[in-house]
Order: structure tokens, then sequence, then C-alpha cells
């Protein structure tokens, strides 16, 4: 194994089916029905699914969303300001922590 | 058996099957028992020439401004001549840039009485320059149904696929459009967007992407049209070569094979189209004229035609046509 990342391996996906067909079966239902049109565009679907592909940093579904978000008609525009929302989101998890620092560093300073 | 393609390219459609892991698109016809055959054709489709101002990186047809094909006055008295022997419901004029034929007037003004639907496929950046006032006014006393390209409402989707400044020039001429009439409620003059992917993708759902595009055009610039249409892209011309330097040639063809419907194939517009080339000879499609493959594999002029082809007739097929049986299909 070169890699553990080879962009050959994404099509083999429904494959896990194989061990554990009626689990997959209630995935894969699942996972089509919830990029379906509903509330939400399936466009609208697929650039959250692109940002949440940055967050978790899964170069399968960032190839995969990146290609599906194309194909529903978004621009590299909304794609771009879509992975600045995960950025936004990740560094302001970090930095509301602060406030957690910066209460014990209070309770502990003079 | 399907006629085998006398293409120009210098693999035959089962090398270049072969070279791309791909089945041969005649063997996924017949795997999953179905044939090409015509239909009823209501449909002439005129290729007026492949001169463009433009140069769009996925032209099939490599139209451009260098180009010097062009359907001369007598091959087009010929073509009305043939529309008024054979009746055909519809009538679809292209190109190139159909505007940049001296003679479109002279075709508009003899076809349209016998053509009850007459379309144009207007490039809305040639419509803007050539004779544009004339061609419009022309336009809507014949009711010409107005198709124009509008890849999408991103400028560098779109100038990326059609040129710089491209959107631009576009969403003028569509403003044109609309305050003369077009597209809009109760004027009976249709104006149709026409978009194909800016890349190496498939194209959007079709409903989707035209609430998409009625939303953004009405709140950004107050554009409205009737419909909208989404195309795959051809893998063929400038777009097949854009593929193959851009190293997304083997992956684009895999998807357009992965995505076969065998349920468009009933409705594929080559079984009830006749497309005729800027020279007079006819096809089944654009996309074999591109390749040089005539109606029903023999070369036959538009000028030795009685009627309407025969029904029944095999269409020539080729790896190009998975791009018109990929998801809903090129109808």
């Amino acid at each position: 194994m070169d890699t553990y990342y080879d962009p050959k391996d994404l099509p083999k996906f429904a494959d896990i089916g194989e061990e554990a067909p009626e689990l997959a079966k209630k995935f894969f239902d699942y996972y089509g029905a919830v990029f379906a049109e509903g509330e939400l565009t399936e466009r609208e679907k697929a650039l959250i699914a692109l940002a949440v592909a940055h967050a978790v940093q899964c170069p399968y579904c960032i190839d995969a969303y990146t290609q599906t978000c194309l194909e529903r008609g978004a621009s590299l525009g909304e794609m771009t300001e879509a992975v600045h929302v995960t950025t936004a989101i990740r560094g302001g998890a970090s930095l509301v922590h602060a406030t957690q620092m910066r209460k014990i560093a209070k309770k502990l300073s003079m | 058996m399907v006629p085998e393609l006398t293409s120009a390219d210098t693999l035959s459609d089962a090398e270049r099957s072969s070279a791309h892991g791909l089945e041969p698109f005649s063997g996924c016809l017949a795997r999953h028992g179905l044939e090409l055959n015509r239909g009823q054709t209501n449909t002439l489709q005129i290729n007026v020439g492949l001169i463009c101002n433009q140069v769009c990186r996925h032209c099939h047809l490599e139209a451009g401004p260098n180009r010097s094909e062009i359907m001369s006055k007598k091959t087009i008295e010929e073509v009305v001549a043939y529309a008024k022997r054979a009746s055909f419901p519809v009538v679809d004029i292209t190109g190139g840039a159909p505007e940049m034929n001296p003679h479109l007037g002279y075709l508009i003004e003899n076809i349209a009485p016998v053509a009850p639907r007459l379309m144009m496929r207007a490039n809305l950046t040639a419509l803007a320059k050539e004779n544009t006032d004339y061609l419009l006014r022309l336009c809507m006393a014949n009711r010409v149904v107005i198709a124009a390209s509008f890849p999408a409402v991103s400028a560098s989707q779109t100038d990326s696929q059609r040129g710089k400044g491209v959107l631009e020039k576009s969403i003028t001429m569509l403003k044109k459009l609309n305050d003369l009439g077009y597209g809009r409620d109760g004027t009976g003059l249709e104006l149709n967007l026409v978009s194909n992917p800016t890349g190496a993708f498939l194209p959007a759902s079709q409903d989707q992407a035209e609430k998409r595009f009625r939303r953004y055009l009405e709140t950004k610039w107050g554009l409205s049209f009737n419909n909208l249409f989404t195309f795959a892209n051809v893998p063929l011309g400038r777009f097949r070569t854009w593929l193959a330097d851009s190293g997304n040639l083997d992956s684009y063809m895999k998807k357009l094979s992965a995505s076969f419907n065998p349920c468009a194939v009933e409705g594929l517009m080559c079984r009830t189209l006749l497309s005729v080339n800027w020279e007079g000879y006819l096809f089944d499609c654009d996309f074999n004229l591109a390749m040089g493959v005539y109606l029903a594999g023999r070369k036959r002029h538009i000028s030795e035609m009685d009627d309407l082809p025969e029904p029944g007739t095999q269409i020539p097929t080729g790896n190009h046509c998975y791009a018109c049986t990929a998801g809903s299909g090129f109808t």
C-alpha cells in the first residue's frame, strides 16, 4: 500500500455492504434520502456536505462533494465561502474555549 | 447491426473504448436490449455555419472567428425548398453563431411560413453585434423562439467557458430581449436559456437549475425567461481536446458511461431530428455532424430528399452518444 488514501478506492464505497448488507442498505437508503431535495435543495445540501467534508478532513468526501457541488450548479466562489464557514466554526470552536482559559486564569490570579 | 462510424478520428470506436476502459456505446445499447432507430422526424435543424465570434471551450464543432464554413444563399434556398416539401413541425437554426451568416434574415423570412415553430440558437454576444435591430425585428415578426446560451449565473464560470466579459454582455442582451417582450408573460415571444456545465462534470438537474436561475436573474437583474435547459457537454471537438489536455478525458468518459440511463434512449433528439450542415449534407444530429457521420451512415444532400427520413432506419452511434444518455438525457 503506497498511501492510505487512493482515489480509486472511492468507487468501492458500496463494497462495504458485502459483510453487512442489511446495515449497508439502511445506511445507503438513509444517505440517499438525506441528500434528496427537501426543505433544502440538493445544491444547498451539497455545499453543506462540502463544508463538513473539510471539517472532518475526509479526502474522499472532498473529492466527491467538490464534483457534486459543481454538478448541482455551485460556483467556485460559493464553494470557497462554504469552506470559510468550516474554518470560522473550527476556529471559533477553539477560540470560544478561551472563555474557560480566562475564567480559570482569573480564578487563579490575584 | 448499428452502422459503423467513419470518424475523422484516427482511433476506431472500439479502440477508443479500450483506451478508456469503456464498453462501446453500441455494446451498451445491446446489453440493455436497445436499438437506436429513427422515429417520426419532427425537427429540421439547420447548421448555418461554423463562424462564431466566440471560442467556447466546450464547443463540439470548434466554431470560432477563424472558421470559414458558412451556408451559402443557394444552400439556404435548397433547405427552404426541402422544408416546404417535407413539412417539419419544428425548425431549429444553429451554428456557430447563426447571427454571423449574412443570409440569416433571408432564411428566417422564407422558412417561417412553413415552420409552425421556428427556433434560433442565439449567441447573445453575436446577436448584440450583428445587425441587432434588424434581426430582432425579424425574430419578433416571425415569432422566432430564441434559445440563448447561458451556462452559469457566475461571471467566473461563464467567462471561463465562453470568454472574458461574456456574462456581462449576455445580461445586457437579455435585458434588451426582455424589453422587447421576449421571455415576458403574455407576449408570445419565447426566450429559453441553455446551460452547459463549465467543466468536466455533469449538468445540474434541469428543474432545480431553472428555479435557481429564475430566482437569481430576477433578483439581481430583473430578468425573466421561459425555460432553462441543461445539457451535458459532448466529448468532441474543442471540448474533447480540453478534456485530454487537462487530464479529464478518461474520468469524464467513465462518468458519462456510468450515468447511462436506458430510459433516456427513447426520447433522444436524434430519433426525431434531421440535421443539415452548411453544405447541405444530412446527419442524424449535430454531434454526428461534428464527427462527419452522415444520416443513417450514407452521404446525402438535402436537394436529393423528397420527404421526411424513413422511420426505423438505424442511427450511427459512437461513444460521444453517452453524453446524450447520461442521467435524464439530451432531448
